[in-house]
Order: C-alpha cells, then structure tokens, then sequence
C-alpha cells in the first residue's frame, strides 16, 4: 500500500472511531450534532487570534491599560469581552530591546485559546515541543525565518501550569500615526506566539 | 508517567517543524466532533483537566509520536470512558466497523430538546473552568527565591518535565494555590498547591557547551516540585 492509501485509510479509520463514539454519547443524551456546529462556529468565527490583535492594539495604544494588562492579563483582556477556557489565568509578557519571549507546551498542548483560538498542528507536533525549549534561536532562525540579533535574550515560557502565556509584541516602526484598527491589522497570531514579528508598516 | 513519550522537552531526532503561515482551523470533519467530546465528556464526568493529559500519556509511544494531537483526544476519551463504564470496548469496536463499512450512515437523533449541551458550551468558552483554589495555606516561597526542582521520578501523572529536574533556579511569579496534577490527575483529589514560574539559564538547563548564549527558559513548579537552593 502507498503512503497516501495508508494516510486515507487512517482518516477513514479515526473518522469512522469518532463518529462510533459520538453515537454512544448521543444514545446516553450527552452529546448532539448541535453542540458539536456551535463548538465549530465559535472558533471558526469568533474566537480567534483577531481577539489577540485588538488587545495589542489597545496595549500599543493605551498606556494605562498596557500596565493592566502586564499586571493581569485575564482581568484585562475581560475589559474587552476576551476571557475563558484555556485563558483563565493568562500572562502577557512584553518584548522590549532586550528580552524576546517564545512560548511552548512541551508536555501537551497548553495554549491561549480566548486571545489566540486553537493553535496550529505544527505547535502541538513533537517537533517544536522539543527543540523550542532546546535551541530556539537557531529554531527561530532556521525553521520561522525569524533572526533575534545575538544582544537580544530569548525568554522561553514552557507552560507547565494552568497559567497561559502569550507574548505583546514591540510596536513596529513608522505606526506613529496609525488607528488602533490600522495597528490590529499589523499583529499576526506568530507575533503572539512569539515564532514572527509583526507587519512592518506598509 | 515521569518520563514517557510525552515529555518531550530537548528530545532529539523528532523531526521538522515545518511552520504553517495559516491553516483551517479544523484539518478534517471529524476533528470539530473530536473537540466538542473533550467539553462534553467532561461535563458528563469522564475526567479532569489533569486526568484528560494523563489519558493521553498513556498512549502506544510510536502511535503519540506519529498521530495528530485529536487522535490524542480521542484516546483519551475512549480510555476514561470504558474506564467509568460509559463505553463497552467492544461495542465502540463494533460500531467503528459499522461507520466504516457505511461511511455515509448518520448519527442516532440527539436526545437534547431543551438544549442544554449548546447552552453548556456558550457558557463554559467563555467562562472556563479555573484551576486556581484559595485554602488560605501560605506559600512557602516567594519572588526572588533561589530554588532547586527535586530530581525525583514520580508514579503516574507529573508536570514535573525531566529536563528541569535537578536544576536550579530563581523565581520569578508567584501565582497562588492551584489544583495539584499530581494528585487530580491520579484519581487522588484536588490537593491544592502554591504555584511558582521558575526562571533558568540555558545553560543551567543544558549545560555550557549545548546550551545557547543569552536565553533562558521558564517553567511553572507547584511547590513539591521545589527546595530551597543549596547554593
């Protein structure tokens, strides 16, 4: 059997599984397709790592909140309707000329749902789980694309606990007379992970 | 399980990362219904957090290493769920060959007329479920401390990461009481313990040689990980 036959017949097998499980849970009254599209559609559309950008933009923006933010960021991110579940107790942590932050799960997959939605298949892959932690200058470099210059330390938050680490990325340059809504369009969800900058101002 | 196949901080020869710049949020249909399971079960009392992670330890190490993490999930829900009786192995085993065979078969009619299950997950994304106690127990480190993680293994479910065992470092938050992983997610209660964000070198970590200039990692101790520093 080829490679792709092999992977197909896997989706086939573990779809078939879920669905078996899904029909034992529906019988017992614990489960229902409805459940399952409205899960769906709030990290389709609501949740995700455009929640994230507003509470930079306002960070960026907005001193007083900035320190709020940095101080706690759950209560702050609940100003703005952000909060919930894999966020109920979040940490932001602050790029400046000195210190660039990463975060990892090398343990699970632990992430910050309410600012970022769910993360991508490659940060919950053994792969980056174990080098982040291990070379993440040379990861950050060789596998992002992202070059932290050497004076620059390289902060890695392993997120062991319930706490959930996300990283406010610096301001970039010439934004000086951007809107706040101009400023949301520049954070990626990389730049709060901490693997990318931000946009560069067009 | 002090060092299984999941603790994979530092390990060599797992492969590329090769980063995504975007990608769906769900990579098949059948990852939305994998998800939805991991509320869902919950509520019904399949598990905890921590007991849900230790689901997924317990995994076949070639199957963890090489399966995307929803198959984790469902190893983890089907694991408690025969553990607790909610599934007979068999019969999950004898309707999997039935959707396989009929691909096409649609699910039994939802029993949820008043829906609570839709009402239960727009209450519990927003809400969460947090892990933070307050039994008024004080904390026995603080901001500044130098401490070391003991070196010891541990029976069952730790977060006690290898890679941070034996080594020293200063704290740099403290967060409070939180439930304890080590207790919950052994079927052995809540037990809350004080929780610490230990800052290390790299090289403290990995040694001079391994270790990169100029980084450091942190990482979330509850306090038996922890002791004073001896040096």
């Amino acid at each position: 059997m080829s490679a792709p036959e092999k992977a197909t017949d896997h989706q086939a097998e573990i779809a078939a599984r879920v669905k078996a499980i899904e029909s034992i849970m529906i019988e017992k009254g614990l489960m229902t397709t409805e459940a399952v599209d409205r899960l769906a559609e709030i990290y389709e559309n609501e949740v995700g790592p455009q929640l994230g950008a507003k509470v930079v933009a306002k960070a960026w923006t907005d001193p007083e909140f900035k320190s709020r933010l940095l101080e706690n960021a759950s209560t702050a991110c609940a100003e703005l309707g952000i909060s919930g579940l894999q966020g109920e107790d979040m940490v932001a942590v602050e790029d400046t000329d000195d210190v660039h932050h990463v975060i990892v799960c090398t343990l699970c997959s632990c992430y910050p749902w309410p600012v970022l939605g769910l993360p991508p298949n490659w940060y919950k892959m053994p792969p980056y789980r174990a080098a982040m932690v291990k070379a993440p200058r040379k990861v950050l470099r060789e596998e992002f694309g992202y070059d932290v210059p050497e004076s620059v330390e390289i902060r890695v938050w392993d997120s062991s606990s319930e706490l959930r680490y996300w990283v406010l990325p610096q301001r970039p340059a010439g934004t000086e007379d951007f809107t706040v809504e101009q400023l949301e369009a520049l954070v990626t969800r990389d730049s709060m992970i901490g693997v990318g900058a931000p946009k560069a101002a067009a | 399980m002090s060092s299984g196949v999941h603790d994979l901080g530092g390990r060599e020869g797992v492969g590329a990362i090769n980063p995504t710049p975007a990608e769906p949020v769900w990579k098949a249909e059948w990852e939305k219904h994998a998800h939805t399971l991991f509320p869902l079960a919950f509520r019904a009392g399949f598990f905890g957090v921590d007991q849900f992670r230790f689901g997924m330890e317990q995994m076949d190490p070639d199957e963890y290493l090489n399966t995307p993490y929803y198959e984790h999930w469902v190893h983890s829900v089907v694991h408690h769920g025969v553990r607790h009786g909610h599934f007979d192995a068999d019969e999950l085993d004898r309707r999997t060959q039935y959707y396989l065979d009929n691909p096409d078969a649609p699910l039994p009619e939802g029993k949820d007329a008043e829906g609570e299950l839709v009402a239960f997950i727009e209450g519990i994304i927003p809400v969460g479920a947090p892990a933070g106690r307050d039994t008024g127990k004080a904390a026995k480190f603080s901001v500044g401390d130098r401490v070391t993680v003991i070196s010891d293994a541990a029976e069952g479910h730790t977060r006690r990461a290898s890679y941070i065992r034996g080594k020293t470092g200063v704290i740099d938050l403290a967060h409070g009481e939180m439930i304890y992983p080590d207790t919950a997610g052994n079927d052995r209660g809540e037990s809350p313990e004080h929780v610490y964000t230990v800052r290390f070198t790299t090289e403290e970590i990995w040694g001079a040689e391994e270790g990169e200039p100029n980084g450091s990692i942190t990482f979330d101790v509850w306090e038996p990980y922890i002791v004073p520093a001896s040096k």
